[in-house]
């Protein structure tokens, strides 16, 4: 209990050396540029560079030294050096051979209960503690767009996918071509959208603002193409959107999804009404012969 | 289809196409002029009966080092087309390269680094030292090592044969499916990448058989497993690597090539197929894989460092059983490749933490390195620079690679340029520089003269500077939310990173340029730069102890080993091993043989064939192929024997010229 208790209170000693020094060292980066990843607007996306600054700085522990070391010994020893402290046979050191197995250890052991709990915080499958009500969104990867389906407000959009600040969204994602990745960096991380599959993510925007998203997985020739909005908007601004999709009057019937994905090109922002809330499973049982039970697969995490 | 040609028309020459047929002209050019050199000098003849037929490991090692090298050239051209479209391709500018071809390229850039270019070069290193460093007359079986070499040549030529006729595939060079099925990639490129990495994977597979025996049968007396030279060593684990991981790539790729020939659905979309399976498959290779290139090059490293601070290596046994712990450790991690599948947090965190476990054993070799130089007297040549960069480089590349292992972060970084920082961090870093210090520093052993030391200083600062300068701005631009693979992008904010980036890759294109010009000069002022002695960099291991270059048996005497570091043992104890007064023995050896050649050529003639579906072109060349083999395995004139007098004649030639009489 004592170990993991110091391990503990090692471990937020660090996170704020770390944390600070990390900062202060990408401040000078970030000047007049933008860093979506280390400017995190959502829980997710925060702590997730959380870690990458706590890492690095455990890291910085062994790795500064050995950078350091790797200068100096070479500078001291060498051969023009007048006066070298020469040991020509000198190989082996239990004390030495202690401390270069030790130390890496004790980091990586540092960094292993890190990776444990944080993976599991981080799970993207894992549903966002919040007391708001979650917004449901089926997302699907097309030749090279994607397709945002809104099932409970029964719309539909195209390259668009917008969202109320500070309310859990939680995205089920498959693909209908080839394997894409599905990822906003500045609100959480990517996963990937596969044919016959279906993935999670969850996340929630903390600050309205537009945010750029892609497919971060190659897929092919308009690959480049693939971006779309994903837009955090207050309550109020977010029901004036549904409504203005719903009187699209465009609705996402057999006839317009096979034009869609048929296509083959990046495509403008489309929206579509009604949302054809059952395309996403339909479109997994396409790929599956037989079609799953309900609530199987991913749940079980 | 046509029976002739098969799939093949004109159209599938993209004679309209400049850039591409400004690299075939180019490609073109050098070998008419290469071709035209060994006429006008009246060298055909050697080159058959010295290098191609050649069943000697020092020649066959050479010769994977000239692939290397070339093939590192065309990787390279590849970035530097791939750099120059990015640096420019903000929107609404497209740059100039349209997607079908970029696609290619860094497809292309992919396979041929990892595949013709680092592997060649570490496995031509190999070749060259380990039959010397173990005190073997050569590898255990001769004509399967040229037949090795003569395959990956094939599987090389394949991968530029789509240049001229069709194209490469645009998959990337991981090839996922179904992105590299029938369905979504309907042209050849995919069926390029199949079969090239086929045969040449039959070549890698034949080397891993190879030396494995080599080193477990032929070390010479005394030489115990615990006596080994850390090159040696780290080869062995190479080798281990790859006999238990290429069948996985080789079983993969069948797979992949069951789907798109006959039909099969084991990776499709739809029949039942399993896009994830082919990934998994890919990486439990794909890890390994890594681990193949960059084990030789800490053996390199190891002896550089020994040699050029005067000392024995520091903790020898640490050195060797962390070799192992990452050889073991590599077939346990592959699921970091895909955090972001939708494995569970478990899952993951397992992975990730094995993947970070690894970083132990590696963190303890760079304290050995280290601690060598302590208490030694220090030599800068150009080996040591290297070797140094290495140091300092390789230490950033494992520190953001376990940072990838995080899963939590890997969320955020990856697909990203972050990613391809890192690769390129450990590969450039580790393999790349490895083998630049090894070529320093084996150069005079294989070629019998040494490289310039202050052209090899100039590559050397290039590539370094020019690294950090191309390299550090990915790892920016990931943080940036930047994904690989792009064509354009339409964010103003990233391209001045692409621009300094682009710039980084001119750097590392004049330190190339040195490179090339450090073997031309050299190879014109050899005289100069002759190595009568054998050992010209006070050396500590076997290889130092016979001529530069050595004569076909290596070993007049078969060496006696009581000490790790082989040969300082002796010098120690007076004298080394040539100044002795023991009779000459009649000495064994293999002879030359065309078969390995002509296997390896019939192979390229399979492969096309396979290709473009001209099936007439396919029996005619495994006909071929087997006609090739059979003749050889019914051959009985196998071997002849240098008599002793012979033998004398050469040694006491040597102790002349080395002043050693």
């Amino acid at each position: 209990m004592s170990v993991i208790e110091s391990l503990r209170r090692a471990r937020s000693l660090l996170t704020r050396v770390g944390s600070a020094s990390m900062v202060l060292c990408l401040a000078l980066l970030a000047a007049g540029c933008r860093f979506p990843v280390l400017d995190p607007s959502g829980p997710v996306a925060a702590r997730e560079k959380q870690l990458i600054l706590i890492s690095t700085a455990l890291m910085l522990l062994v790795v500064v030294p050995v950078i350091v070391m790797a200068l100096l010994f070479a500078y001291l020893y060498r051969a023009s050096n007048k006066h070298p402290r020469s040991m020509p046979n000198w190989a082996h050191s239990n004390a030495i051979e202690a401390v270069v197995w030790i130390v890496p250890l004790l980091i990586v052991i540092a960094l292993g209960s890190l990776a444990w709990t944080s993976t599991h915080a981080l799970d993207p499958y894992r549903a966002l503690e919040h007391d708001g009500e979650t917004l449901e969104v089926d997302v699907v990867a097309l030749d090279w767009k994607w397709l945002f389906i809104y099932p409970k407000q029964n719309i539909a959009s195209v390259n668009e996918v917008v969202f109320p600040v500070d309310t859990p969204v939680h995205f089920n994602i498959t693909s209908d071509t080839v394997m894409n990745s599905f990822f906003i960096p500045g609100l959480a991380g990517q996963i990937y959208a596969m044919a016959g599959m279906r993935t999670e993510l969850s996340l929630i925007a903390s600050k309205p603002g537009t945010f750029g998203g892609m497919s971060a997985n190659y897929s092919g020739a308009g690959f480049s193409g693939m971006r779309f909005k994903a837009v955090a908007t207050s309550p109020d601004e977010f029901e004036a959107w549904t409504r203005e999709v719903a009187s699209s009057g465009r609705p996402l019937d057999a006839a317009a999804f096979d034009k869609l994905a048929d296509e083959k090109a990046n495509a403008p922002v489309i929206h579509y009404a009604p949302g054809n809330p059952n395309l996403l499973q339909s479109l997994i049982d396409k790929y599956r012969h037989t079609p799953p039970p309900k609530e199987t697969g991913p749940a079980e995490h | 289809m046509n029976p002739i040609f098969g799939k093949l028309t004109l159209e599938d020459i993209p004679y309209d196409q400049i850039v591409t047929m400004g690299a075939v002209g180019v490609a073109l050019l050098g070998a008419l002029g290469v071709a035209a050199a060994i006429t006008y000098y009246g060298r055909w003849r050697w080159l058959w009966s010295e290098y191609l037929t050649s069943v000697d490991h020092k020649k066959i090692g050479i010769m994977y080092i000239v692939l290397g090298l070339v093939m590192l050239l065309r990787g390279f051209a590849d970035a530097a087309m791939m750099r120059l479209q990015q640096s420019m391709s903000l929107a609404p500018n497209p740059g100039y390269l349209p997607p079908h071809h970029y696609d290619q390229i860094f497809s292309a850039h992919g396979v041929i680094m990892i595949f013709f270019a680092t592997m060649p070069l570490v496995v031509g290193l190999m070749n060259i030292v380990v039959p010397l460093q173990i005190g073997a007359r050569d590898v255990a079986f001769p004509f399967l090592n040229s037949l090795s070499f003569w395959l990956t040549f094939s599987g090389a030529m394949l991968v530029n044969a789509s240049l001229v006729f069709g194209e490469f595939a645009k998959t990337g060079w991981a090839a996922y499916p179904p992105l590299s099925e029938l369905a979504f990639s309907p042209d050849v490129g995919v069926d390029y990448y199949i079969w090239s990495l086929q045969i040449a994977g039959v070549g890698t597979l034949l080397t891993g058989v190879n030396f494995l025996t080599t080193i477990l049968r032929m070390r010479a007396p005394g030489m115990k497993m615990m006596r080994m030279p850390i090159f040696t060593w780290t080869t062995f684990c190479t080798n281990v690597l790859i006999v238990a991981a290429f069948p996985i790539l080789t079983a993969t790729l069948a797979l992949l090539g069951l789907d798109r020939y006959v039909g099969t659905h084991f990776f499709t979309n739809d029949g039942g197929g399993e896009q994830m399976m082919y990934v998994n498959l890919f990486w439990a290779w794909g890890h390994p894989e890594v681990y193949i290139l960059v084990l030789p090059a800490f053996g390199v490293f190891s002896e550089v460092v020994a040699t050029f601070s005067g000392k024995p290596l520091f903790g020898y046994k640490s050195l060797v059983w962390a070799t192992i712990a990452i050889t073991f450790f590599s077939f346990v991690v592959w699921l970091h490749h895909f955090f972001t599948m939708g494995a569970g947090a478990s899952v993951n965190a397992f992975f990730g933490i094995a993947t970070m476990i690894i970083a132990v054993p590696t963190g303890v070799k760079m304290f050995n390195w280290l601690f060598t130089m302590l208490g030694g007297r220090v030599r800068f040549s150009v080996p040591m620079l290297w070797t140094i960069g290495f140091l300092v480089t390789f230490t950033i590349g494992g520190m953001t690679g376990v940072l990838l292992a995080m899963p939590g972060a890997d969320f955020v970084l990856h697909n990203s340029l972050f990613l391809v920082a890192h690769f390129h961090n450990t590969i450039i870093g580790g393999v790349v520089f490895g083998m630049f210090a090894g070529l320093n520093y084996w150069f005079p052993k294989a070629m019998g003269f040494r490289l310039s030391e202050p052209l090899g200083k100039a590559s050397f600062w290039c590539w370094l500077i020019g690294f950090y300068i191309a390299f550090m701005p990915l790892y920016v631009l990931g943080f940036m939310g930047m994904t690989r693979r792009l064509n354009s992008y339409d964010n103003p904010d990233w391209q001045p990173w692409l621009v300094l980036a682009a710039f980084g890759a001119a750097i590392i294109a004049v330190g190339i340029a040195c490179s090339i010009l450090q073997i031309v000069y050299s190879f014109w002022k050899r005289d100069e730069l002759r190595d009568l002695t054998g050992d010209p960099w006070d050396g500590r291991t076997l290889e130092w102890a016979t001529s530069s270059p050595p004569p076909v048996y290596n070993f007049a005497e078969t060496p006696r080993v009581t000490e790790i570091d082989a040969w300082a043992s002796m010098k120690a104890e007076g004298g080394g091993m040539f100044v002795r007064s023991t009779p000459y023995y009649d000495i064994h050896m293999p002879r030359n043989t065309a078969a390995g050649f002509l296997i390896g050529i019939f192979s390229i003639g399979l492969g096309f064939g396979l290709v473009w579906y001209i099936w007439w072109m396919v029996a005619v060349s495994a006909v071929a192929m087997l006609a090739a083999l059979l003749y050889r395995l019914f051959q009985e004139d196998i071997a002849y024997v240098i008599p002793a007098a012979e033998v004398k004649d050469i040694e006491m030639r040597r102790l002349e010229e080395s002043g050693q009489s």
